[in-house]
């Protein structure tokens, strides 16, 4: 099976997870105590005081007095910061925020203890939307925020109003994008155990970034980072959710500190579904002006973004209104911009990313701009993407963001011949006059993956994420061992990485140990997120792979007394080239370390080698197309076909990567029609259980059909691109505007997501041609 | 609740006895995961909708979160860690591993269990009704497409 890039190989993280022998921190909290929190059930007051009964073990912001407010910060003129007490001091401003934690022996009774806690707060105005929130007048969420405003960023080329006024046709729309949790199954939590023989504390958690959090739970409770210990065990799902610092993550650390004991904060659904991070609530105003060809020449566009109550670390709540802006022009070639991008606080949740970011919304805005600028035109969608779409590489877009090589119209070529697109337009036609609604959607999109510390640097971001450090091992018996920073959760990087590593030190991927989750046993990294790891954490793996592979050819040439460049290293053995001399690559570990006397001069003993990789970023990108069946008379939508055409350059397990694919798609068909978070006006919370918030069952998500290109990347050193996110970003767009497609005879428009069939329902009921 | 109020259970799982001592208002997905230390069965909801603590009650597929342990004694139960016979893995595990049916793999015992059960009863499924079967618990990460093959492949394999 060499080389093992490019094989389906099954995954060496499986074998526990079907036994039953995965650990996920409920698995470990072994003898600790319980955590419970007490949470706000009031959008925005004043705390008056919170009594506990005698007995019960409670903690207030009163006593966490020493431990500072988290306080994420971007260095821009734009952005205001804002700070989160990790219990809610004097003030509380979401339904949800926790305001006390009480400690008991069982779930059970912390549960009963929680109930005990009188909170007495005064209820004061609130905000819930972003739009009411920056009206005159509205209720600050913070007080030296009387605008509710904490990031206002612009851009603007020259000629924007000129170009807009000489334009053939200009399109302009609202988008209103409605709140979504990430939802993994295994909600939040923590085990925190303090060692009163050594002082220090292990927080064991279910987190995507360790190293980060190791950092910032120091900097909070003052302590040195010595001290601290994070570990990760099985994680079940994170999506982004797990990515920000969760504030009950520091309080429990704080809690297990103060009693010098073990104690453990399992979070419950409705706990998840109300006071984790949501994401996606946005409000865009869009114009697009096109020539009479049909080219996009400008884009203005007024972007909104409802942050919540609390800016998330490290990334701050800029993360979702300062990608849109940057991102906003995607696949498509024009060069005059215009966009105003805020984020807006307000009683509600807390934003962080969700897989995606602002993409899914943004690349639904661009995607609708061309089909509803395609209608007017009397044109495909296909066609007017093909006139727009960029196809010189590298591309410098209206933002300064420079794309790779892609295959963005041979994408959307094959999407359409996939589909079938000729007959799919027959079969419609067929099917409007028997009323029957049947549509066609498009998405084609770029997927900015992979990108390293300058990328995060141009966000001016306090907390610069972005380069990942492998360590490397071959053991004296030749197996391998590899720690690193970032951290995996149901993404294969121990068996792609083990490909990766296999095929450089000619070792078995299954002798290859991939070791993350463990700030005592790892270098120091940013985690799993943003579609990074396969490019950095791999692109490291390779570096530090070539290193040890050059040791190892030098001990070879030694030993069979040939340049170090004739040496081959495959399938276990290093052999002279064109020979048939060689060694096993077992004999030259052990003699690494056993014979150290018989290296080269100055050649230290053993097999070790570390490197770091931190490149600029690299665009995937892909078509995705669907056809869905609408029932006007019910709302409902059913997805007939969804096609994806991938190019995420080279391929490492093509088992995996189609596995990415079709969870991703399943999250962002979802967005487009099922799941929402919803507020009353006075910010109470009414989607607690998954009962109200829906995430789609296999009765709703249709086959999925995968398509391949493989633009080989320049900019990374594996050639791969990232595409953890890609389904999710694509598949709004081509659902919604299939769903518009399918509805275009009614004379309805789409401008809210999800289209769930009560606003579905409502948009045909309103418009003006009622079906017979 | 004190100590006064619980009851003794003997339950059986996996074919052992298992004597615990709860209260009446335990669950039993509490009481296997925290009382008889099977954490296998995983909670992604405690309100019946996910199914990933989904097992095996005489022989149907059940949610563990809304049956109280009290309910179920003389039930034989069955949980994940009951699944492979030794180091082999049973067929429904191995079609997963080979047709990457799982990725946290935090849904995945449910998903396995409610497969164990569908098909010990009903050997050659057609796709539709699969389809409806498995639309009973929830996956966030893999879109449903490989759990469904990785069933339709084991229904395969345990039929020959």
């Amino acid at each position: 099976m060499i080389p093992w890039i490019g094989q389906p190989l099954p995954r060496f993280e499986d074998p526990p997870l079907l036994t039953g022998e995965g650990r996920f921190v409920a698995d470990l909290t072994g003898d600790a105590s319980f955590l419970r929190f007490v949470r706000s059930p009031v959008a925005h007051g004043r705390i008056v005081s919170i009594e506990a009964p005698e007995g019960i073990t409670a903690f207030t912001a009163e006593d966490l007095r020493e431990v500072r407010p988290i306080r994420p910060l971007l260095h821009r003129p734009d952005f205001r910061p804002i700070e989160q007490p990790v219990l809610a001091s004097r003030k509380v401003r979401f339904v949800g925020e926790p305001v006390a934690v009480v400690v008991a022996g069982t779930p059970e009774e912390a549960e009963d203890a929680a109930e005990q806690v009188f909170v007495d707060i005064e209820p004061t105005d609130r905000v819930v939307s972003a739009p009411e929130a920056i009206r005159p007048g509205a209720p600050a969420v913070h007080d030296h925020l009387e605008d509710n405003v904490v990031v206002d960023a612009r851009f603007e080329t020259e000629r924007v109003d000129e170009v807009f006024s000489a334009a053939a046709v200009v399109v302009d729309f609202d988008l209103r994008s409605r709140r979504q949790n990430a939802l993994p199954l295994e909600a939040r939590g923590s085990v925190a155990a303090y060692d009163p023989r050594s002082g220090r504390t292990t927080l064991t958690a279910s987190v995507q970034s360790p190293h980060v959090v190791r950092t910032v739970l120091a900097d909070l409770l003052g302590m040195p980072e010595s001290d601290l210990r994070v570990v990760v065990p099985d994680v079940g799902g994170a999506f982004g959710q797990k990515f920000c610092l969760a504030p009950e993550d520091v309080v429990t650390a704080w809690v297990a500190r103060r009693l010098r004991t073990t104690v453990s904060w399992v979070e419950d659904r409705r706990e998840n579904l109300m006071s984790s991070f949501h994401s996606r609530d946005h409000h865009y105003r869009v114009r697009g002006a096109f020539d009479a060809d049909a080219r996009l020449l400008a884009v203005d566009a007024d972007l909104l973004c409802n942050i919540g109550a609390y800016s998330c670390y490290p990334v701050t709540c800029g993360v979702e209104p300062l990608m849109a802006l940057a991102e906003f022009p995607g696949p498509y070639d024009f060069r005059t911009y215009r966009v105003r991008s805020r984020g807006v606080t307000t009683n509600t949740c807390p934003m962080a990313p969700y897989r995606g970011v602002s993409r899914p919304v943004i690349t639904l805005a661009m995607e609708r701009l061309m089909d509803l600028a395609a209608v007017r035109f009397g044109i495909e969608p296909a066609e007017i993407r093909r006139r727009n779409l960029i196809t010189e590489f590298p591309y410098a877009s209206a933002t300064g963001l420079v794309y790779d090589e892609g295959s963005y119209v041979e994408s959307l070529d094959r999407a359409v011949d996939a589909i079938g697109l000729e007959d799919f337009r027959a079969r419609q036609a067929a099917a409007r006059s028997e009323g029957r609604y049947l549509g066609i959607g498009f998405s084609v999109f770029s997927e900015r993956t992979g990108y390293g510390t300058s990328a995060f640097a141009a966000r001016s971001m306090d907390v610069t994420p972005g380069y990942e450090t492998v360590d490397l091992a071959m053991d004296p018996s030749g197996n391998v061992e590899a720690r690193l920073g970032a951290s995996p959760h149901g993404q294969g990087l121990e068996t792609t990485l083990a490909q990766l590593i296999g095929d450089r030190l000619g070792v078995e991927p299954a002798r290859v140990r991939i070791v993350h989750g463990d700030t005592d046993r790892t270098p120091y990294g940013w985690g799993t997120f943003a579609s990074r790891s396969l490019v950095i954490a791999g692109g490291a793996a390779r570096l530090a792979s070539d290193r040890l592979r050059a040791k190892l050819a030098a001990i070879a040439s030694a030993e069979l007394e040939a340049a170090p460049e004739d040496i081959v290293i495959m399938a276990g053995r290093a052999t002279v080239a064109g020979t048939d001399a060689g060694i096993e690559v077992a004999e030259l570990a052990r003699l690494a370390y056993h014979s150290s006397h018989r290296l080269a001069a100055g050649m230290d003993p053993g097999l070790t080698a570390t490197a770091t990789y931190d490149p600029a970023g690299t665009f995937s990108n892909a078509c995705h197309v669907a056809t869905v069946e609408v029932d006007p008379e019910t709302g409902g939508v059913r997805v007939d076909r969804f096609v994806v055409v991938e190019d995420a350059g080279r391929l490492i397990n093509p088992m995996i990567v189609d596995g990415q694919l079709h969870g991703g798609v399943t999250q962002g068909i979802a967005g487009a029609l099922y799941e929402e978070i919803l507020y009353d006006r006075d910010g109470n919370i009414l989607t607690t259980s998954l009962m109200d918030f829906l995430p789609p069952t296999l009765a709703e998500v249709p086959t999925i059909e995968i398509h391949h290109l493989e633009t080989i990347s320049e900019a990374t050193i594996t050639g791969a691109k990232g595409l953890g996110e890609g389904g999710t970003i694509g598949a709004p767009a081509a659902v919604i505007n299939a769903v518009a497609d399918a509805l275009r005879p009614l004379g309805v428009e789409i401008a809210e997501v999800p289209a769930t069939p009560s606003r579905l329902r409502r948009l045909v009921s309103e418009s003006e041609r009622i079906p017979a | 609740m004190s100590e006064r109020t619980k009851v003794d259970v003997t339950l059986a799982v996996n074919g052992r006895p298992y004597r615990v001592r709860v209260e009446p208002r335990r669950t039993l997905a509490d009481t296997l995961r925290d009382d008889c230390g099977l954490t296998g069965t995983h909670l992604g909801c405690e309100h019946g909708v996910c199914g990933a603590c989904t097992i095996l009650a005489d022989g149907q597929p059940v949610r563990a979160c809304l049956m109280f342990a009290v309910q179920c004694e003389g039930m034989d139960l069955r949980t994940v860690e009951d699944l492979a016979d030794g180091d082999r893995l049973h067929p429904i595990q191995q079609a997963f591993w080979d047709n990457h049916g799982l990725q946290c793999g935090f849904c995945t015992p449910g998903f396995l269990m409610l497969a164990a059960g569908y098909l010990e009863q009903n050997p050659d499924p057609d796709e539709d009704e699969l389809r409806a079967v498995l639309s009973s618990n929830l996956c966030r990460c893999t879109g449903y497409q490989n759990i469904l093959k990785s069933v339709r492949q084991a229904a395969e394999v345990m039929r020959a």
